[in-house]
């Protein structure tokens, strides 16, 4: 019998979420299917999986999923989630009743087999009930009421609230905007919690507790998702060629990924570059891409990092990687750049070469996208994946502008905002075919003048956010005189 | 450096060099460095290496002992044989040295065991 899932996911990121368990789902090839239409305001899904064990595979990936439920009803009023149950109990058809003429796109009135509660009612098994409300806080006595409303349930065990042997959960949610909460609750869930996903992992890969970083590291629960499009599996190979300070490499490995990196700063593979955390002189002796993984327990996975130019070949040609993820610099907060000097005819001089640092020329966004993906369809086999982010100004973003190559399919786009104007997309490419076109084409695309106008536009509104302090100022200066001045005048008065 | 990353590198990067490899190893410091024995991923990443480059490899810096020449058929069920594959390519670490390229005698130098295969700006124009 299909099972069917409650999954909660964390309220951010959610331009994420279906690319994440479509990479998941699809890495893990299980069969899904929804029971009402996914719809970003509502940070929940219901879905059906074929057994219990799937679920937890997903889970076992996913950082966007914070739990997972085994509904036994679902309403969109309290007395028709009773009811649900209710009717529950006495449902021995061994599948979910869906009264006909009931609304389609959403499951209100489906009644669970009453095999799921017997499961949970023996006597031996402890329980507990769980009651969450998103966006309206209770109280506990409010929430010990709501939980003595389900006293018809037939469970014969002991409660028990420190590790129960079922943990039964009871949600209700009051929409997603919290300045407008509703009375009434939107919708109610019931069911039996099942697992949790890995939004554990983002406190264990936290930057803020790593040894090593940079100031573009990626953010341990965007490294992860990326990890995830990518279809990081056990024992694959994977390659970063702008590696930075490797922060990838710890969501890859985590995952059972072997890591090679390749980047053209000399100083940070080194860990030499300026240290990133505030009040902090000097980078520690320890302190490498390598310690990472060693901190996080992946060191056997690490295979290496090497300083070159991206923008010159190094590997040989048959070589090929399970998955190419990789955050570019945007030219930003980090530079783009590769080997070059405008000057011709330039020569160096022998005593020169000893620890001599090359000059660098700017390598444009749309060359170093242009690379990559030729890179990625030289380097990957058919149905594999290339990962990477890709900075954009909101406003001239076209989907139609985005790097493209005949032989890669855009699988994924999601939208990570940076600021008012600016946002940076993570897009994933898998490789379709093995055809090598004779004409690759433009793939130069309209991030032309990304740095330019990011820094234009950044101008401008620094310039307006800078009057409008100076006018707030100035108002408050106004405001405390007055004050100064009323309190004088009520001193006099008295 | 490991050799697995060694077994992968050229230096097509030189201007009229056309293959580039294998680079040959001169090694001041090697190490090793032991990590978990994983045979998936040294059964699947034998068919990508280049295995007698490997085994010279292997032997020009002196930890080449008791590896085979040549591959056996279904090496895979060689649990020995995937041990010492694994240890030649994961756990010995080239820390000092150089990479010379094969066709033209450039030399890329190996610190703290990390290759720099960056070029100059003269050599890129």
């Amino acid at each position: 019998m299909w099972r069917r899932y409650l999954l909660w996911f964390a309220h951010e990121h959610v331009d994420f979420r279906y690319a994440e368990m479509q990479s998941i789902i699809s890495l893990l090839k299980i069969p899904m299917k929804f029971i009402e239409t996914p719809c970003v305001s509502r940070p929940y899904w219901i879905v059906e999986l074929p057994e219990e064990d799937c679920i937890r595979k997903i889970a076992s990936r996913s950082v966007l999923l914070k739990n997972c439920i085994e509904l036994w009803s679902r309403a969109k009023t309290e007395d028709r989630l009773h009811e649900n149950l209710k009717s529950a109990i006495k449902n021995v058809s061994c599948k979910w009743i869906i009264p006909d003429g009931g609304n389609s796109y959403i499951s209100d009135s489906h009644i669970c087999p009453s095999e799921l509660l017997e499961a949970c009612s023996d006597a031996s098994k402890s329980f507990k009930i769980d009651v969450e409300t998103f966006c309206k806080h209770f109280s506990i006595k409010e929430k010990v009421e709501k939980i003595e409303k389900f006293s018809y349930l037939p469970l014969e065990g002991p409660v028990k609230l420190k590790n129960p042997d079922v943990t039964l959960s009871y949600i209700e949610f009051y929409g997603i905007d919290p300045n407008n909460v509703p009375n009434q609750p939107h919708d109610l869930f019931f069911g039996r919690w099942v697992v949790d996903g890995q939004r554990e992992l983002i406190q264990t890969h936290s930057l803020k507790k790593r040894h090593f970083i940079g100031n573009t590291s990626m953010d341990a629960q965007l490294a992860l998702v990326m990890a995830n499009q990518a279809r990081v599996s056990h024992a694959d190979v994977i390659y970063d060629p702008f590696v930075g300070s490797g922060s990838l490499f710890v969501a890859a490995a985590h995952f059972g990924a072997y890591v090679w990196g390749s980047d053209i700063d000399f100083m940070m593979l080194h860990a030499r570059t300026r240290p990133t955390r505030v009040g902090k002189k000097s980078r520690d002796k320890d302190e490498s891409i390598a310690g990472n993984m060693r901190q996080y327990g992946t060191s056997s996975r690490y295979l290496d990092v090497i300083v070159s130019d991206f923008s010159l070949p190094m590997w040989k040609d048959k070589l090929t990687f399970d998955a190419i993820i990789t955050d570019p610099p945007y030219g930003i907060r980090e530079p783009t750049e590769k080997i070059g000097i405008e000057r011709e005819n330039y020569t160096l001089s022998e005593d020169h070469l000893v620890n001599h640092i090359p000059a660098k020329v700017d390598y444009e966004l749309p060359h170093m996208y242009n690379d990559l993906l030729t890179f990625a369809v030289k380097h990957l086999e058919v149905g594999k994946r290339l990962v990477c982010w890709y900075p954009v100004i909101r406003e001239d973003y076209k989907e139609e502008d985005l790097p493209s190559h005949p032989s890669l399919k855009l699988v994924a786009n999601s939208e990570q905002l940076l600021s008012k104007l600016t946002a940076r997309r993570l897009l994933t490419y898998e490789k379709i075919n093995d055809q090598l076109p004779s004409n690759v084409g433009d793939t130069m695309s309209g991030t032309q003048n990304f740095r330019e106008k990011y820094f234009a536009s950044g101008d401008a509104t620094r310039k307006q956010r800078h009057e409008k302090r100076i006018q707030e100022m100035a108002a408050n200066i106004f405001g405390k005189q007055q004050s100064i001045l009323n309190e004088n005048d009520l001193k006099h008065n008295k | 450096m490991k050799l697995i990353t060694h077994n992968m590198l050229t230096s097509k990067c030189l201007k009229g060099v056309v293959t580039g490899y294998p680079l040959a190893i001169h090694a001041t410091d090697v190490k090793i460095n032991e990590v978990d024995f994983n045979p998936e991923f040294v059964t699947r990443i034998i068919p990508k290496l280049d295995w007698e480059v490997l085994w010279k490899a292997a032997q020009s810096i002196g930890h080449g002992e008791g590896l085979p020449q040549v591959i056996q058929p279904k090496y895979e069920e060689d649990s020995e044989f995937l041990k010492k594959a694994h240890r030649v390519l994961l756990e010995v670490e080239v820390e000092e040295g150089y990479l010379t390229c094969p066709e033209s005698g450039r030399q890329f130098p190996i610190t703290k065991g990390i290759p720099n295969m960056l070029l100059t700006e003269a050599e890129v124009q």
